[in-house]
């Protein structure tokens, strides 16, 4: 296959950046598109140039590192997967791909395609967690009983990766599907009851202070997420969020 | 409580809660429009209940108003708020792929429903609020008659075509904006469960029918008169 590639170079945060081609040749329909990635950064330093800084970890879907913006999509235009899990088929040969980073006020460049998404973390350190003994005496998880529906969903919810597409993807630049997400991975188990009226309140407060914008339910997170984290989750947290307030 | 009326969710849930108070108020508006299609006698009766009636006029038409006025200004609000939060915008974005049109242009059939909220003012508010509460007529009588004046107002409103093309476009977008408003209402308030594709469907047809039905009245005075 023979690519276009238009991609948002930006050699700092504080750099304005542009969007600039590069010509690929000779790419794989198998190769994964960060393996795509990697042959152009080959080309780029064996042509002497810097070679195109972007996010990548375990590239096996799982971590949430990789973080592009391809064709218009976030993770690009397959459905249920990160960038890293995406493959050169789904592109056909002579085909012009624009590659940017995730755009969001609260997501800054760092670096060409690398985001800092550390908002995502202090939203968790503001209260996606439990408080519970795990220092040798911790119960047997079957002596609480759960229900099928709520592990199952509870499950479903904690699939979040934090990858941040969501937010990307998001016309407002709303965090709300992560939030959601994280808030109701606990609301849903008896081990998060304890904690869940200042859990809500305080994420939902850091995800506001952070500067993400408000959710006007378009719906589009739902089908970029690479885990299919369900709008349900949005409206379970302004459910838990109006029980704490009201 | 601060923190609870400042922050996003509440913003959200304050928008779904105006909204669901004009969607009743659509019903209501149009049920008596369309009495205008079957009974001249009807509609003017209810149009004289509904503009002296004191509980009408001094306690639900201020909330009606407040409810309109709020639903815009806070609609705006959000739309600066959510253009900060994405301050540098795609060179690409394929917005059709996960969403639809009329969830991505709230603001912009808003915009056409204000401006034809605006018209519709002047076309029969602001007469009424004249005629009752600055000239005194509360008879609701045409000039030298003893017969109601509020059908042969309509009728006359809907001659010129202009008008009558201004209303129908405006319904038109009023339809595109519940399609995706009415449901989303629902989410809003946190209602997401079995029954939100009854309510999605519901949405669909509240949509079509309720525009449907403004258009109708509209079309049927122009040629009618």
């Amino acid at each position: 296959m023979k690519l276009t590639l238009k991609i948002w170079r930006q050699s700092g945060a504080n750099d304005k950046g542009a969007l600039v081609d590069y010509q690929l040749d000779g790419v794989s329909p198998d190769m994964s598109f960060l393996e795509m990635m990697d042959m152009l950064n080959e080309q780029i330093i064996n042509e002497g140039g810097e070679p195109v800084a972007f996010d990548h970890d375990c590239r096996e879907g799982i971590c949430g590192m990789c973080s592009m913006y391809i064709n218009g999509e976030a993770h690009g235009p397959d459905r249920g997967v990160t960038t890293c899990q995406l493959h050169m088929r789904m592109f056909k040969d002579g085909e012009t791909i624009y590659i940017e980073p995730f755009r969001a006020a609260s997501f800054p460049v760092i670096k060409d395609l690398v985001v800092d998404r550390s908002a995502f973390d202090r939203i968790q350190h503001a209260g996606g967690y439990i408080s519970v003994n795990t220092s040798g005496n911790t119960q047997d998880a079957n002596a609480t009983p759960i229900s099928k529906i709520d592990a199952d969903k509870a499950m479903d919810a904690a699939t979040c990766i934090g990858c941040g597409a969501c937010v990307a993807t998001c016309k407002n630049s709303s965090a709300m599907l992560f939030v959601g997400a994280k808030v109701s991975q606990y609301a849903l188990l008896p081990q998060g009851q304890v904690e869940a009226a200042d859990r809500v309140l305080n994420m939902v407060k850091q995800m506001d202070e952070e500067g993400f914008g408000n959710c006007t339910n378009t719906g589009a997170c739902e089908v970029e997420c690479p885990k299919g984290i369900s709008l349900e989750n949005i409206a379970r947290m302004n459910r838990e969020f109006l029980k704490a307030s009201i | 409580m601060s923190g609870f009326i400042s922050s996003s969710i509440a913003r959200k849930v304050a928008m779904a809660l105006s909204a669901l108070f004009l969607i009743f108020f659509l019903i209501i508006h149009l049920s008596v429009n369309l009495t205008s299609v079957f009974s001249e006698s009807l509609f003017n009766e209810l149009s004289h209940f509904m503009g002296t009636n004191p509980l009408v006029q001094f306690a639900l038409q201020p909330v009606l108003i407040f409810g309109v006025v709020f639903h815009f200004v806070m609609g705006f609000v959000l739309e600066l708020k959510n253009k900060k939060a994405s301050t540098v915008k795609y060179a690409k974005n394929n917005g059709a792929a996960n969403s639809s049109w009329s969830s991505r242009n709230m603001i912009y059939s808003g915009l056409v429903i204000l401006a034809f909220i605006v018209l519709h003012f002047i076309d029969f508010w602001f007469p009424e609020l004249n005629v009752k509460y600055i000239q005194g007529d509360m008879s609701g009588l045409l000039e030298g008659t003893q017969d109601f004046r509020y059908f042969e107002e309509l009728q006359h409103k809907f001659v010129p075509v202009w008008r009558v093309i201004a209303y129908v476009v405006a319904f038109a977008l009023l339809g595109v904006h519940l399609a995706h408003g009415f449901q989303s209402a629902f989410q809003s308030m946190g209602f997401n469960n079995k029954y939100t594709k009854t309510v999605k469907s519901l949405g669909n047809i509240y949509s079509i029918v309720i525009p449907l039905g403004f258009i109708i009245v509209a079309v049927f005075h122009h040629l009618n008169h």
